[in-house]
């Protein structure tokens, strides 16, 4: 493997609350090659936006990074001032967010949004930036770019703000977009098109891209590489197809059980029994350890490491080549 | 947004008229106006003359009407305690509640969108608590006290300022302003500072709150994703939106600054139509109560349709709403 | 008898144990601005047992005992005074203290005038909707556009004018105190009106019209319960206010007349001797003044946020 774009080592967020200190992520890591598309699925509170956030340098205070590292290009961006991971966003790694109607300024002209990023990160004068932000805008799919370059958020439907938001996101030509649910706000009918078009644009320019959804069906079209997070920790990490169609960890089984097949493969969908564990009720061991029916001893007494398991990896006790046949058969 | 507009002003055209009418019924109904305008030694002929004169023989529908009228010209009528005209004696003193007004104004404006923009960023700063803290303070001092703590302070203590008076002043037409001497501009400091403080104050919890509920947002979450500076977040776009709610209670505030004024020239005995209007209280002087009343209603009902175009020229969503753009 | 003084143990028992008793007692300065009210409220109450002298009483001054300072003897006459006098040879500190109790009279007084006009006109609006509805909050409209304090001196300034000259003296505190009572109903009025628009929606004011109640009494012994709430909270907040406000008009020399002089008067007085150096006749008034409103005001936020967790 060449060298990764994003390399995630051992990530941990942590933020106090009157409870004590809660672990949103906890030691979570991978690999993202360039040009990859990686969805990080996972119900909500899992971690993933957390982990988006961590990655950016945009999490919320009281939030912070307590522990692990964050490579860019091999560069460590976890730790910078300010000032230089300002710079990055925007220009290296952009980000996109859940609501298109939320994310533009309401008193700014879109074009000017564009121009004040391209800018920023730019040498364009800004009449080049404008010009550029015509194209960008065509690029996206908005009919009629440059009439309608003058126009406020408010006059764009939320299929076609969300177009405009992946435009700035794209704007600086960076090498990374994380883009978190960015289709959960939209009407159905337009989610597709949504994803359509980051998905081109990003094959086009070589951008990689962090997917955060609990949309399978999302992943499994778009992805090259699906991570499954649970309780703020990795459960399992592989190709899509891979994980779709041979989960090794058993939540993740349970998870792809739960999806609805258009072919009618199955005609009732399975249900894992209980839910995730709130961050301050975490169990000893593997989190999932409450919930999973094949859990034994080992499974409550210490945290599984990722085992491999063909393309894939999984923290799983029944993976490890080292057990006993007789305690996995309990 | 036209259709919005004549709405709006027929609307303050009904206040006015309700107002006029308010100040027309002082008139007619406080005390008797023509024993008021003749002294006690009067005929009954003359009397009689004086109430045709007047008009007061007339209907009162018709009495109103006139009165109306008689205002729309300038005709404010006679002050009862000086025995001139009432529109000669604002016309006089307008000039100096005005540059008071006005230089208050601007130092609450600045003044409390820059204090409150600062304690939003530098929210937990040890400077910002203290701002905070002294604000609530000033709110709950009556401003008359401000006004003699100042003079005790910057004029007795110090000498570095005039406690009274509007200082040397220069006539320009039939305008006296204070803007152009020294003397005149140093006078000025102080009853600016008082007359505004209160509405500055109000401004920047104002401002404060505003600015940390935009802060939140997501558009600014997604400007900081996009790798702006924090100049450009902070002033280019939190900013922007923190001002859009601020105009309303802002507009208002600076309206209630020209009412205000009544305290602050009484403290600086400054020669404005405030100080006029209190006289004019103690002396039952009905006709320049009825004028000030109207000054100040037209005054606040101009504010007030400022304020509704400002919100048009700064909000890019009520342009199109009312356009039927969208 | 016992089963009395049970029933009261009781009821002490519980409002001791209360939420209301307890945020009370976790907030330090709440308590401290409870005491200065209590403090400043008794005195006032009882300055004419307090008080050294009866400052209103001509008889009993003597010019010479004029500007004394406080806690000096006076180089005439010997005399010592606690907090000075004025140029007249009052005793300052009687002078607060009487001072006081017309500050607090007409602050209080007008906030029950404030209160009585607009409970009154806020539950008629609010129950009977309609035109009734659109004329009160209309004329609360246009009566909020204008500062409270200019429409105190315009009422007041009229009062005066439909007064025989010969009343105006002894009428004048009553006049104060019902300009500054009109000029504030408009606040509890909307407030008023508000609660009453929810609750004349619920199920039991709609059962006791079914049943016939006349609206009079469902006001009164249904909706009106529900409004003490926040009335409290808002009069409280407005006796602050209603205090500065009568001492802002007696500052102007439009208030109470000089023969029994306010804080307000006092303050107006004690003006003339900044430059001077008779410091005392203005600062202690003006301490007098800044403790009470912001005493009450304190009071005020705290049963604002005691009382409706959700605003703060």
């Amino acid at each position: 493997m060449t060298e990764p774009l994003l390399s995630v080592r051992d990530l941990t967020v942590q933020f106090p609350t009157r409870r004590g200190l809660l672990t949103a992520v906890d030691r979570l890591s991978f690999d993202l090659a360039p040009g990859e598309v990686l969805g990080l699925v996972g119900e909500s509170g899992a971690g993933k936006s957390m982990t988006g956030s961590a990655i950016i340098g945009l999490l919320e205070p009281p939030g912070r990074i307590a522990g692990g590292e964050i490579r860019l290009k091999g560069e460590r961006i976890d730790n910078l001032p300010a000032e230089a991971m300002r710079r990055i966003r925007g220009r290296r790694i952009g980000m996109i967010f859940q609501d298109p109607l939320t994310s533009l300024n309401p008193l700014i002209r879109i074009g000017d949004q564009l121009v004040e990023t391209i800018v920023t990160h730019t040498d364009r004068t800004p009449w080049e930036a404008k010009l550029h932000a015509a194209s960008l805008l065509e690029a996206v799919g908005i009919p009629a770019a440059r009439a309608r370059i003058d126009s406020y958020p408010h006059e764009f439907s939320g299929g076609m703000r969300q177009r405009v938001v992946i435009a700035l996101a794209l704007a600086a030509d960076p090498e990374l977009i994380i883009a978190d649910e960015p289709t959960t706000a939209l009407d159905v009918s337009v989610q597709a098109q949504i994803i359509a078009v980051l998905k081109d644009l990003c094959r086009d320019k070589g951008t990689a891209v962090i997917l955060i959804t609990h949309d399978m069906g999302v992943i499994a079209e778009t992805a090259d590489r699906v991570a499954v997070l649970y309780a703020g920790r990795l459960a399992e990490i592989g190709p899509v197809a891979d994980v779709i169609s041979r989960p090794h960890h058993p939540y993740t089984r349970g998870l792809m059980g739960s999806i609805p097949s258009l072919d009618g493969g199955r005609d009732r969908l399975e249900q894992i029994p209980g839910s995730m564990p709130r961050l301050s009720h975490i169990p000893p061991g593997c989190a999932f350890n409450p919930r999973c029916l094949q859990a034994f001893a080992r499974c409550v007494a210490e945290r599984p490491p990722a085992y491999r398991a063909d393309a894939s990896e999984a923290a799983c006790f029944l993976l490890d080549p080292a057990m006993s046949p007789a305690e996995a058969a309990r | 947004m036209l259709a919005f507009l004549i709405r709006r002003i027929a609307e303050a055209l009904v206040v006015m008229v309700v107002v006029a009418f308010f100040a027309f019924s002082m008139f007619r109904f406080m005390g008797d106006p023509v024993a008021n305008m003749m002294g006690p030694d009067a005929t009954i002929a003359d009397r009689e003359a004086m109430t045709k004169r007047l008009g007061l023989d007339q209907p009162f529908p018709v009495q109103f009407a006139a009165f109306l009228g008689n205002v729309a010209e300038g005709d404010f009528g006679v002050s009862f305690r000086v025995g001139r005209p009432v529109i000669d004696l604002v016309k006089e003193r307008l000039p100096a509640t005005l540059e008071l007004a006005l230089i208050s104004g601007l130092f609450a404006l600045v003044g409390g969108i820059g204090l409150g923009v600062y304690t939003a960023l530098r929210r937990d700063g040890l400077l910002s608590r203290a701002i905070m803290a002294i604000s609530l303070i000033g709110v709950s001092l009556p401003t008359f006290l401000i006004g003699i703590a100042l003079i005790y302070l910057f004029a007795v203590e110090l000498r570095w300022l005039p406690s009274f008076g509007r200082g040397e002043t220069v006539r320009i037409g039939g305008w006296t302003t204070g803007f152009l001497t020294g003397s005149g501009l140093a006078s000025l400091v102080l009853p600016s500072i008082t007359l505004g403080l209160f509405q500055m104050t109000l401004i920047m919890r104002l401002v404060r709150s505003e600015m940390l509920e935009v802060l939140r947002t997501d558009y600014i979450r997604f400007a900081r994703a996009r790798g702006l500076t924090t100049r450009a977040i902070h002033f280019g776009h939190a900013l922007k939106n923190t001002l859009v709610p601020v105009i309303t209670v802002t507009g208002l505030q600076l309206g209630s600054i020209v009412a205000f004024a009544i305290i602050t020239e009484t403290v600086f005995q400054w020669p404005g139509v405030g100080s006029l209007f209190i006289s004019s209280v103690q002396a039952v002087d009905v006709p320049v109560m009825a004028t000030y009343l109207l000054f100040v209603a037209g005054f606040f009902v101009f504010v007030n349709l400022v304020v509704d175009l400002l919100y048009f020229a700064v909000d890019p969503r009520l342009r199109s709403a009312t356009t039927g753009g969208h | 008898m016992a089963a009395a003084d049970a029933v009261r143990a009781g009821r002490l028992r519980r409002a001791l144990d209360s939420d209301l008793f307890y945020s009370f007692r976790r907030s330090p300065l709440t308590v401290v601005a409870a005491v200065v009210v209590l403090v400043i409220g008794l005195a006032a109450l009882l300055a004419p047992w307090i008080a050294p002298t009866d400052p209103f009483d001509p008889s009993s001054l003597d010019l010479m005992d004029g500007k004394t300072p406080p806690l000096k003897p006076n180089e005439f006459t010997g005399h010592t005074f606690l907090l000075g006098t004025d140029d007249q040879g009052r005793d300052v500190f009687s002078a607060i203290l009487y001072g006081a109790r017309i500050s607090l009279l007409v602050g209080f007084a007008s906030v029950v005038v404030s209160m009585a006009i607009g409970i009154a006109l806020g539950l008629l609006a609010g129950y009977r909707g309609g035109w009734v509805d659109s004329v009160i909050m209309r004329v609360a409209d246009v009566q909020l556009t204008f500062p409270d304090l200019l429409v105190a001196l315009m009422i007041f300034g009229i009062a005066r004018g439909a007064l025989p000259i010969a009343a105006q003296e002894h009428m004048a505190i009553p006049v104060l105190i019902l300009s500054i009572g009109i000029a504030k109903w408009p606040q509890y009025a909307r407030t008023v009106r508000g609660v009453t628009m929810v609750e004349r929606g619920k199920d039991y004011v709609q059962a006791a019209r079914v049943v016939g109640l006349p609206a009079g009494k469902i006001m009164r012994r249904h909706i009106l319960p529900n409004v003490l709430g926040p009335v409290l909270v808002i009069a409280t907040l407005g006796l602050s206010l209603a205090i500065i406000t009568e001492a802002t008009l007696s500052f102007l020399g439009v208030g109470v007349p000089p023969t029994s002089p306010s804080l307000g008067t006092l303050l107006r007085i004690g003006q003339e001797y900044i430059a001077s150096g008779e410091w005392w006749i203005l600062f202690f008034p003006a301490i007098a003044l800044v403790a009470i409103a912001l005493s009450v005001n304190l009071l005020g936020d705290w049963l604002r946020d005691a009382l409706n967790p959700r605003l703060r």
